[in-house]
């Protein structure tokens, strides 16, 4: 063992917690220094998309001890309901493959996309709430390759490989957030709100619930706590955060297809979760930030040909996911060990 | 049946298989309000799965367990609200939560906040170590202090029969009398039934009121703790010296 992950493992933990964070943002302030308010604008957007979905994650996997990767799958169909409901009917007739275009505006299909994702999750939690452990995480890699091919096949809805395009940004009344900084700021009101969500729940009673869960699920049965119900609590807010996510993703793209729900995408959002650390909100919103600086700041590598950079940042992300698992399982800040 | 009409609690003829495994067969047994009841007997005698299957948490084949009376059926979750709890053996506790915590978790679903404070108040003066060191992390305490914990975490729930298992376990023998000391001030005190079961024969006995002694998942002795130690039936279960069809027929 070198004398580094050794030093490491001997500092004090709030001295490793304050060195990752002050890290991670002065790398976060410096990147933004060097490319210009422009880039800094689309940066900050991609993380609050990603810290949702973190944040939203880790109230299942770290809080609750439910090592979920089909995650990926309620981002989807968030995304999808927002851009079927709200894509521009005008452009239906230029697609190849049409669909029902309703074309509502974006603050009427958003509760419909959280509220879709909350009840597909309710279905799907009752009958996950049958597993634990490693069975768990098995089925919700099967829901994540099933929301795929659902996105994937669904044709008629979804149109395929051929994606859903015109998906229009919010607007408040006749001041529609078409700007980059508008919708950045949006964004992290909608970040903010998640955050807040989250804070509330795991300083509750039912978020100590959660963390009993966590520890011994069948000591806290026998306190008087239908442990399903919990878990089943959880799974769905969790959900409709993801959902949420995936509303603002598809508005902010404005297209969507389904090589953005891909499982790949949900092994990221994991290793987000993970590098963050476990049951914690600020871990999260680290983890978000270090990877969208990994994942954008690859791409200006003098020495990577720009053909791999794509390939390169999932060989670094696994590498760095391997390096915490040796010496910091806990993540930058985490309360847990995976 | 071997206690009298007045139980509280009784087990008649429970039975639970484990697939082949036949971990009780037959049991019954029973407990009056305010007594200190132990079960023992060796390694895989059955004893924990009494009560588990008291607590709903084993496969019962037959029999039935009835409490106050009323057969017992409800679920797991919903026991402790008929003023039955259980401390699992192994102590269990959440380490991840503060000690204050860890006790509010055997009342959370109370929704009266000033009964919860007065179960709190309650508990910290039956355990003083808990009070002194309300706002720590259970992680940080000892193996007994934990014990005490599991111990006041079971009251928070106000039960009238306490189900401990093997309350004793993995403690050094300095720690152990101080636990059975607190388990006879609840009794006593608190005038809680009790249904202990364990495997430190010696302590338990001073403590209570009657004993089971199981073997190979059946009763194959009841009766006073000085009954019990005027016979060789620990030594003889221990030994694997019993024939419990011969003792059942034998009364």
């Amino acid at each position: 063992m070198s004398v580094i992950p050794q030093a490491l493992r001997e500092r004090p933990r709030a001295d490793i917690e304050r060195v990752a964070t002050v890290f991670v943002l002065g790398w976060a302030v410096a990147f933004m220094l060097w490319q210009g308010t422009g880039f800094t604008v689309t940066l900050m957007t991609v993380f609050a998309i990603w810290a949702i979905l973190a944040v939203s994650l880790n109230l299942v996997v770290g809080f609750t001890g439910l090592l979920s990767v089909g995650h990926i799958g309620f981002f989807g169909i968030g995304a999808y309901t927002m851009a079927i409901l709200a894509s521009d009917a005008s452009y239906d007739q230029l697609r190849t493959e049409a669909i029902p275009t309703p074309g509502w505006p974006f603050f009427a299909a958003l509760p419909i996309a959280v509220a879709l994702t909350a009840l597909v999750a309710i279905g799907v939690g009752i009958v996950f709430n049958r597993f634990r452990d490693d069975i768990f995480v098995l089925v919700s890699f099967g829901f994540a390759i099933i929301a795929f091919s659902f996105f994937l096949n669904l044709r008629e809805i979804t149109r395929g490989a051929f994606g859903i395009h015109e998906i229009p940004r919010p607007a408040f009344g006749g001041w529609v957030l078409d700007g980059e900084v508008e919708f950045l700021v949006f964004a992290l009101v909608c970040l903010g709100l998640v955050v807040l969500l989250c804070w509330l729940i795991v300083t509750s009673s039912f978020g100590r619930v959660l963390t009993a869960i966590r520890e011994d699920e069948e000591a806290i049965a026998v306190f008087g706590y239908q442990v399903t119900h919990f878990k089943l609590a959880v799974w769905v807010l969790s959900a409709m955060m993801a959902g949420l996510a995936g509303a603002l993703f598809a508005s902010w793209t404005s297209f969507i297809d389904p090589n953005s729900f891909i499982l790949l995408e949900s092994m990221l959002l994991i290793a987000i979760v993970i590098l963050g650390g476990l049951a914690t909100i600020w871990g999260s919103l680290l983890g978000a930030m270090a990877f969208v600086l990994l994942e954008e700041g690859m791409r200006f590598l003098p020495f990577l040909p720009a053909e791999f950079v794509g390939q390169a940042r999932q060989v670094v992300l696994g590498v760095l996911l391997v390096l915490l698992m040796l010496f910091r399982p806990q993540g930058l800040v985490g309360r847990y060990r995976l | 049946m071997t206690a009298s009409n007045d139980a509280t609690l009784e087990l008649t003829d429970i039975a639970v298989h484990y697939g082949a495994v036949r971990a009780l067969d037959g049991v019954s047994l029973g407990i009056r309000r305010g007594e200190a009841v132990a079960v023992m007997g060796p390694n895989g005698a059955g004893k924990s799965t009494v009560l588990k299957a008291i607590m709903g948490l084993a496969p019962v084949v037959a029999g039935a367990v009835y409490w106050r009376g009323q057969r017992l059926e409800a679920a797991t979750h919903d026991i402790v609200k008929e003023g039955i709890c259980f401390v699992p053996q192994g102590r269990r506790v959440f380490t991840h939560l503060t000690i204050e915590e860890n006790l509010e978790m055997g009342c959370l679903y109370l929704g009266d906040d000033t009964e919860k404070q007065r179960r709190l108040d309650s508990v910290m003066e039956l355990f003083p170590i808990l009070h002194d060191k309300r706002r720590d992390m259970a992680s940080q305490m000892s193996g007994g202090q934990q014990q005490m914990l599991a111990l006041g975490r079971g009251l928070m729930g106000a039960p009238d029969l306490l189900l401990l298992d093997e309350p004793t376990l993995g403690l050094a023998p300095i720690v152990v009398g101080e636990v059975f000391e607190k388990v006879r001030e609840i009794s006593e005190r608190l005038n809680t039934t009790i249904m202990v079961v364990e495997h430190n024969i010696k302590g338990v006995l001073d403590i209570v009121d009657r004993g089971y002694v199981l073997d190979k998942g059946r009763v194959v002795h009841e009766g006073t703790p000085q009954s019990i130690r005027d016979t060789d039936i620990l030594t003889d279960v221990f030994l694997g010296r019993v024939n419990p069809e011969r003792e059942e027929a034998a009364g």
